[in-house]
């Protein structure tokens, strides 16, 4: 981003996720897997994560299981229920993401009640303190997260300006669905990277990805100089290469995390994962 | 008039940024299609013709006898479909024409918002799909065959607690990936803006025809209005014309096995929180973990309620109680016995909440005082005293019928079998 004049103002720990996007390890596009986190357990987890960094990630993203998510397909919704019965809480995805963010950045994904019920002002801060740069949360648009007429930390001039008041960036989403008028506010919103939906749906692989999508990364292009990571729906090698054809950073979660789940053992998940972004990070380099 | 979108701090729009368009689409053609005299003519026409409106207010003699209050019923049972849904249903099936929508998703609990869904969208020719929990398409099976007749397609949702809110879940997915062509029928006053504000606008019919039928019958206002909250839409339906006059609204939660063990009775014991898109109270572990709600209702087996519902009980201006299964059970069959009318086991708590009888406190009541005309200010009126008063005039709102609850009522009340 240096050599860009329109960036915008990053807070001070976004600089590390503003570093991977520019200069990717190995690769054109920053390489981003999504698992959540404590899934099939936290041991697992952990060893999982650890094996995501060592095959070439360049910010690693993690879910906070939660018992109603809206935006997910069956196979997210099946790893953060098994991971809820197994007991992990928002704390235990915390403290793995501060066990490995010594390595890369990372990014974590919660909705917005797991913010609310822990206090947002001490969520925030703790995300800060384990080495998270920015999160996702996916039932919370722009609006919400502005404040405005929102009460929710309406003090604070809502939730995103407390985020950042705690050094954490909110990351905006944009939608296939978006209009001009909430792509503009997207990008004013931007201040680590934007979140790109490639498919009108929950997460979850595609055969395709969506059509709209060169379309889409090209309106926000227009609009902005941050990074936009694209997901949802990228499952393969191929669709991987492509969208890093398209944008700065590649989203892979579902196909990891149906890896895991098809895993009969801690080693056998961590080899299949390795794999799979093994081969992402070959087919995005290659182009 | 712009539509709410906030109840004090309560609502929002926490949903998805792929659904914001579609809210924004759906707000507009409401606002456009509620000052739309032709549209409003097209509902009121069916709401007389189809669904059977004005519905009577019923002095029920003998269950007044027994309350030693007189209880007016709200007879929203008899209503097409079995239940108030219909109410909304009719607006938002309307609504999904005008926008040109050919298919509408619903969920539903109990299965009447999924069967007057079904019904709607068979009058006017739209695809529907319905989600229902598999808990529910058990302990329902009777609506599940009325909708297939209806040429719904019945998705049973195995997710969660496979009850109400993992239904609402699944929808809110479908529509997500369907939005461009899809209408999103929501049944209570729950979920995003606009909805809490447009199902209570389509359910106000209730409470605008019992505030017009008390004062031809009695010259007066009623004491207190009950009625059953789940998600709330009855509730509001019949809360909202009596907002700003001096009557109590007392709604009634499910407290289930009892509020110390599993119940649905968000207001009484949850805490505020987001759920379905709208920020309101709602069942929930210490790092926010959505509860399974209980009742042996599955209308009112829903860990939420809807955010107008929640400033109600902030603000003070309306009160909730609560009324557990065993209640809500002798309720039922003390109504049939009593009154020949077999209510909804949802609507049955609010019977069981008038069957407690008179508050024993001696504080006047509105009524003691001398009867308060709509224009009238009331002083004196306090919206958060305790229950009616021996001889007060009490409206029920009777949200449905039970023939769907036939089959539990048998299961549940052994000598019935």
């Amino acid at each position: 981003m240096s050599a860009d004049q329109q960036a915008p103002e990053l807070p001070p720990l976004a600089a590390r996720l503003a570093r991977a996007f520019a200069a990717p390890r190995a690769q054109r596009a920053a390489l981003i897997p999504y698992v959540t986190g404590g899934h099939p357990d936290l041991e697992t987890s952990a060893r999982i994560i650890g094996t995501l960094i060592d095959a070439g990630a360049d910010i690693v993203e993690l879910g906070i299981p939660f018992s109603d998510p809206i935006a997910d397909g069956p196979v997210v919704q099946r790893s953060t229920h098994e991971a809820l019965l197994a007991g992990v809480t928002p704390d235990d995805v915390l403290q793995l993401a501060a066990a490995h963010s010594g390595s890369v950045p990372f990014v974590l994904l919660t909705y917005v009640n797991t913010v609310l019920a822990f206090g947002p002002e001490r969520f925030f801060a703790r995300a800060f303190a384990s080495g998270v740069e920015a999160l996702v949360i996916p039932d919370l648009p722009l609006d919400e997260a502005a404040g405005g007429a929102a009460a929710l930390a309406a003090e604070a001039g809502g939730l995103k300006a407390l985020a950042a008041a705690n050094g954490v960036s909110l990351v905006p989403m944009a939608a296939p669905t978006s209009t001009d008028a909430r792509l503009d506010m997207v990008a004013e919103a931007a201040t680590s990277f934007i979140y790109c939906v490639a498919v009108t749906g929950v997460t979850g692989a595609r055969r395709e990805v969506g059509a709209d999508l060169p379309g889409l990364v090209g309106r926000l292009r227009a609009r902005t100089a941050a990074p936009i990571a694209v997901g949802f729906g990228i499952s393969t090698p191929e669709q991987a290469a492509r969208v890093a054809g398209l944008a700065g950073g590649v989203i892979i979660g579902s196909a990891l995390i149906d890896l895991i789940a098809r895993s009969a053992s801690a080693d056998s998940a961590c080899r299949a994962v390795g794999d799979l972004l093994r081969a992402a990070s070959a087919a995005i380099a290659n182009g | 008039m712009t539509i709410e979108t906030r109840f004090g701090p309560y609502g929002g729009r926490f949903v998805p940024e792929t659904l914001i368009p579609a809210l924004d689409e759906l707000t507009a053609a409401y606002e456009e299609a509620r000052a739309n005299a032709a549209f409003q003519a097209a509902l009121a026409r069916l709401l007389a013709d189809y669904a059977g409106r004005p519905t009577p207010l019923y002095h029920a003699t003998r269950l007044s006898e027994r309350c030693a209050a007189t209880i007016l019923l709200k007879r929203e049972d008899l209503c097409h479909t079995g239940a108030h849904k219909i109410n909304n249903v009719l607006g938002q099936a309307l609504l999904a024409r005008r926008m040109g929508k050919t298919r509408v998703i619903a969920e539903t609990g109990a299965g009447q918002h999924g069967v007057a869904t079904a019904t709607a969208c068979a009058l006017l020719d739209l695809e529907c799909v319905v989600y229902m929990g598999s808990e529910d398409v058990r302990r329902q099976e009777l609506n599940v065959v009325r909708m297939r007749l209806l040429g719904a397609t019945v998705v049973p949702v195995e997710s969660g607690s496979r009850t109400l809110k993992d239904a609402m879940n699944e929808a809110l997915r479908d529509w997500v990936a369907t939005v461009g062509h899809t209408f999103y029928a929501i049944g209570s006053v729950a979920g995003p803006a606009p909805y809490p504000a447009m199902v209570r606008d389509f359910q106000a019919v209730i409470g605008g025809e019992a505030i017009a039928q008390v004062r031809e019958r009695y010259g007066h206002l009623p004491d207190e209005i009950v009625a059953c909250v789940g998600g709330g839409s009855n509730a509001m339906g019949i809360f909202h014309a009596f907002r700003n006059v001096p009557v109590r609204l007392t709604g009634v939660e499910a407290a289930g096995e009892g509020l110390d063990a599993r119940h649905g009775a968000p207001l009484a014991k949850g805490s505020p929180g987001v759920l379905h898109g709208s920020y309101s109270y709602l069942l929930q572990d210490a790092w926010g973990q959505v509860a399974e709600a209980h009742s042996v209702s599955a209308g009112l087996d829903y860990p939420g309620v809807g955010p107008e519902h929640a400033w109600l009980k902030d603000s003070g201006r309306a009160k909730y109680a609560a009324a557990t299964d065993a209640e809500a059970l002798a309720a039922f069959r003390t109504l049939a016995e009593l009154e020949g009318i077999i209510p909804a086991l949802e609507s049955a708590h609010a019977i069981a909440y008038v069957l407690r009888g008179p508050s024993a406190a001696t504080a006047p009541s509105p009524s003691a005082t001398g009867r308060f005309t709509i224009d009238g200010a009331a002083a004196s009126f306090d919206p958060a005293s305790t229950r009616f008063a021996a001889g007060d005039l009490v409206i029920v709102n009777l949200s449905g019928r039970g023939d769907k609850d036939v089959h539990e009522a048998a299961r549940l009340l052994e000598d019935l079998a």
